[in-house]
């Protein structure tokens, strides 16, 4: 089937298979392999983009289902030059290692944030307690995020600091 | 520049981070290559059977489908899996070979491998494979394992594959002598569950066969590719020259990735046999039937003790729950539960026998603290068992019998059949114990033991451990200076998420005296030194980071070589800044322009004797006693770790540890049923710790105790964290309830049942 869709800015039409999810689409057909997949069934978010503004995860999700919605991956909110506060704050507080889960809790804490720029440290634990990371302990994820919160307070109304 | 260059020590950023933040990792799965195909592998769901037929003809019909590979296209004899440490001739009939043959003996177990043009056609294809296996009874558990009644390998004629038995002094005539009602006997059960690593990305492979240099590559993989290619150039009849082994970004270890698997032969196997680029990603199901598994053990101890609290003897069995085959690895926690039951402790006599009974289950490999994490439970819940029986305060106890920094260096028990002497080498356990209680407010917190507050009770748990790094024999690395100015650094240690190419770089910057920035690690892969030796038992930063030292000077050495015939001057006068040597006379030359050919150095470091780190953990709990469930308000580490490269990083292995020793005390379980089949094959059954779970760890880190073993003065750290948690948060449990927990994991109904049963 040919579903078009816009990702990270740019239009995009692509034949898949019905069964295809959106983070194979994403990974193998559009080749952002910047969104990894962890479980495959929803539990541990490193699928997570956002659609239409909201973090979904991509692996229970079809591709087939995205006509016409805009999605922003990991490639999407980074540069080329230099790591976004939210990620400058993720180096600082060593709140990754391995880095596999990474993607999609920057996702979860981007959607978050923009939403909720003043978000407490115990809204911020809540909601990234949907995303699993099996290096960091989270101690360090919860401390970046919250650190990262001034960015989001001064651009607020802005979709990416 | 030179003098004031001390990046080790320094919390400096990762430069891992640059990618990793931004989704340009490349972990095995972004790779692509032309014209690459995708292997699925059809596992038993049969735990125990003969396999007596399997018909591939539907599968092979299916439009989309290359082939499909069995024990048949594998060859007779089937290749099997070695032990890659400390080989034993009696352990080779329980090897696994890389593909069911004649039998199955897990869930899991791999029969076939289906090469097809995408993955979704290759799982298509799975189920249309018929098998023909006849049921044959399992064991599940060492009961019924040493039970014997059902073999898995006949022609042994039984279940138990070996037993290791760790001695020192005499247990039995000290047991014997204590006779009168000036000792005590405190006789135990324990058991610890079965979990595993889990990491966030699961395995997977590339195998890239090129017919016309007859050249084998392959990418995923980790921890210890050069044993790895060791192990597949045997297996796949070539020379080691023809294969390279390639590690990319890789999503977590813990001690479970990167050992040799059956997939690590099938598919570069299958590549060579299709001739095209195979592609295999392990899915999380599969991950969690066919990944090594951990922990599964139970025994029965018995301490003995002078009414003072004078530990004299301890002893007992220790029966290991190894899964259906011996892999490359599985004799490590075996060794570890009986080599460190001791822990820092002083007990004069030891008598400990390990088995390792096969069982249906999958088998078993390290899990981050292999042996440790299990024997740190067992022995600080029989320490305060004992001490409750003695009526002396659980502190006072560990005080008492804690190794003296005097006793150090002090010996470990000897280790049989493979004989293994090893000694604890420095450090002031009691300073580490004492800081943790004056960290954690001990003796503030322990009036809240049992009290009941806003319907919870509450306790505290105390725990001390050790932890052995720095395995040798020895590690390599090479420096190559590029035409830049700046120094590539190779290394034979592996990464497996750690941030070591941040720890080796603040290493190579200070030995070489340049700034950080004009140096870059390559690691892991067969490609880039001679021989490498991997990461793993916490030795990457000490072994690698050591040979890094040992590599710099040589090259400075050959630099000031080069540049003394350059500039006309004798090579001890050449004076080194970044990027150039400078003669007495102030003449200068760039590295780069001192040879035609970029010059370089290799060196090694070898070490035959471990260092060990170590420490004390606290926890504070309260349990609800309606739910069972457990909350932990404060968890307090204190460790030395000797020097310290890098104190972020090394935090960050600590928390981590700490939470994920938290997940198996509380929630990861690879639960079986009676008839063999895993029940937790999702992470919707098998429980991971999350953000809201575990938020107050408090972690102090010190290097008072160097160790002398190394140039860098560094122990292992990447464990320690892991190893006392399931002892020390029991213990908080039973001063909590007044129970005493036997087994792990604390589950809410595990301990509804201490209370209420």
């Amino acid at each position: 089937m040919n579903v078009a869709f816009a990702v990270n800015g740019g239009q995009v039409e692509v034949q898949v298979e019905p069964r295809t999810t959106l983070a194979d689409c994403l990974r193998y057909d559009l080749r952002l392999t910047g969104t990894h997949v962890g479980c495959a069934h929803g539990v541990c978010g490193a699928c997570t983009v956002m659609v239409d503004g909201v973090a979904v995860r991509s692996c229970l999700i079809l591709a087939v289902q995205m006509q016409d919605a805009t999605i922003v991956t990991i490639e999407g909110i980074s540069n080329d030059n230099a790591l976004t506060p939210l990620q400058a704050a993720f180096r600082k507080h060593f709140a990754l290692q391995c880095g596999f889960c990474t993607p999609g809790i920057l996702i979860t804490a981007h959607a978050l944030l923009t939403e909720e720029p003043n978000a407490s440290e115990d809204r911020i634990r809540d909601v990234i307690s949907g995303n699993i990371c099996r290096c960091t302990g989270y101690i360090p994820i919860v401390e970046a995020i919250a650190d990262a919160r001034a960015a989001y307070q001064n651009q607020a109304g802005s979709a990416a600091p | 520049m030179k003098s004031v260059n001390a990046y080790v020590g320094q919390p400096i950023e990762r430069v891992e981070d640059l990618r990793l933040l931004r989704g340009r990792g490349q972990f095995v799965d972004d790779l692509h290559f032309d014209g690459m195909l995708h292997a699925t592998i059809l596992r038993s769901s049969v735990p125990h059977g003969r396999l007596l037929r399997v018909d591939t003809t539907a599968a092979t019909a299916l439009a989309g489908v290359v082939t499909v590979v069995t024990a048949a296209e594998v060859g007779n004899p089937v290749p099997t899996i070695p032990l890659r440490l400390a080989p034993m001739a009696g352990l080779i009939p329980y090897e696994q070979p890389v593909i069911a043959t004649g039998k199955v003996r897990y869930v899991g177990e791999p029969i076939a491998v289906v090469i097809a043009e995408s993955a979704a056609i290759a799982e298509d294809a799975l189920e249309l494979i018929t098998l023909e296996i006849e049921a044959l009874p399992p064991c599940v558990d060492t009961r019924t394992a040493a039970a014997n009644r059902s073999l898995l390998f006949e022609e042994m004629g039984t279940n138990l594959a070996a037993t290791y038995t760790a001695v020192l002094g005499d247990a039995a005539s000290a047991f014997v002598a204590a006779t009168t009602d000036e000792f005590r006997v405190c006789r135990e059960r324990f058991d610890t569950q079965r979990h595993t690593a889990t990491t966030m990305e699961t395995r997977g492979l590339i195998g890239v066969w090129d017919d016309k240099t007859q050249h084998l590559t392959v990418y995923g993989a980790a921890k210890v590719p050069f044993a790895s290619r060791g192990i597949l150039a045997r297996q796949i009849g070539l020379p080691e020259s023809s294969i390279d082994l390639i590690e990319g970004d890789v999503g977590g270890g813990f001690g479970m990735r990167g050992e040799f698997y059956p997939e690590d032969f099938l598919i570069p196997f299958a590549a060579r046999h299709v001739n095209r680029p195979v592609k295999w990603i392990e899915d999380r199901r599969e991950h969690l039937l066919a990944c090594n598994h951990a922990r599964e053990f139970d025994c029965d101890l018995e301490l003995l003790c002078k009414r003072d609290g004078t530990i004299l003897a301890i002893r007992g069995q220790i029966n290991g729950n190894i899964g259906a085959y011996i892999r490359a690895n599985a004799t490590i926690a075996p060794r570890n539960v009986a080599l460190c039951l001791s822990g820092p402790y002083r007990i004069p006599n030891i008598y400990i026998e390990s088995t390792m009974l096969v069982t249906n289950k999958t088998p078993t490999g390290t899990y981050r603290g292999p042996g440790r994490f299990e024997g740190d439970f067992f022995r600080e819940r029989l320490f305060d068992i004992a001490a409750k029986d003695l009526g002396i305060d659980p502190v006072v106890f560990r005080r008492h019998n804690l190794l003296t920094k005097d006793e150090l260096p002090s010996k470990l028990p000897v280790l049989t059949p493979v004989p293994q002497q090893e000694e604890l080498d420095c450090g002031d356990y009691l300073q580490t114990l004492d800081r943790c209680l004056a960290e954690f407010d001990w003796s503030g917190k322990v009036k809240l033991n049992g009290r009941l507050i806003d319907g919870r009770y509450h306790g505290i748990g105390i725990g001390c451990f050790i932890e052995g790094g720095a395995v040798g024999p020895r590690e390599n690395a090479r420096m190559v200076v590029e035409g830049d100015g700046s120094v590539s650094v190779y290394v034979g240690s592996a990464i497996v998420g750690q941030g070591l190419e941040t720890v080796c770089a603040q290493i190579a910057a200070d030995a070489l005296e340049m700034p950080m920035e004009q140096i870059r690690i390559f690691h892991g892969s067969t490609t880039y030194v001679q021989e490498g030796f991997g990461s793993f038992a916490s030795r990457s930063t000490v072994m690698g980071g050591s040979a890094i030292i040992a590599t710099a000077e040589k090259l400075k050495e050959t630099i000031r070589t080069a540049a003394a015939l350059c500039l006309n001057c004798a090579a001890e006068d050449i004076v080194l800044e970044p990027g150039l040597a400078i003669s007495p006379d102030g003449n200068a030359v760039r590295w780069p322009d001192l040879a035609p050919e970029h010059l370089q150095a290799a060196g090694t470091f070898s070490s035959t004797r471990r260092t060990y780190g170590y420490g004390a953990h606290a926890a504070h709990v309260s349990v609800d006693p309606g739910t069972g469930r457990v909350e932990v308000l404060d968890y307090v580490a204190v460790g030395d770790v000797g020097r310290i490269v890098n104190p972020m990083t090394l935090k960050g292995q600590i928390v981590g540890a700490i939470v994920q020793g938290l997940g198996s005390t509380f929630l990861e379980h690879l639960v079986y049923d009676q008839e063999g089949q895993l029940l937790t094959g999702s992470f919707a059954d098998y429980l991971l710790p999350t953000a809201s779970d575990y938020p107050n760890i408090r972690v102090y880190d010190q290097e008072e105790y160097p160790s002398s073993n190394n140039p860098l003065g560094a122990k292992g750290a990447g464990e320690g964290g892991i190893v006392p948690v399931g002892g020390v948060i029991a213990n908080a449990i039973a001063s909590a309830l007044g129970v005493q927990p036997r087994s792990l994991p604390m589950s809410p109904s595990r301990v509804w049942e201490l209370i209420n049963c």
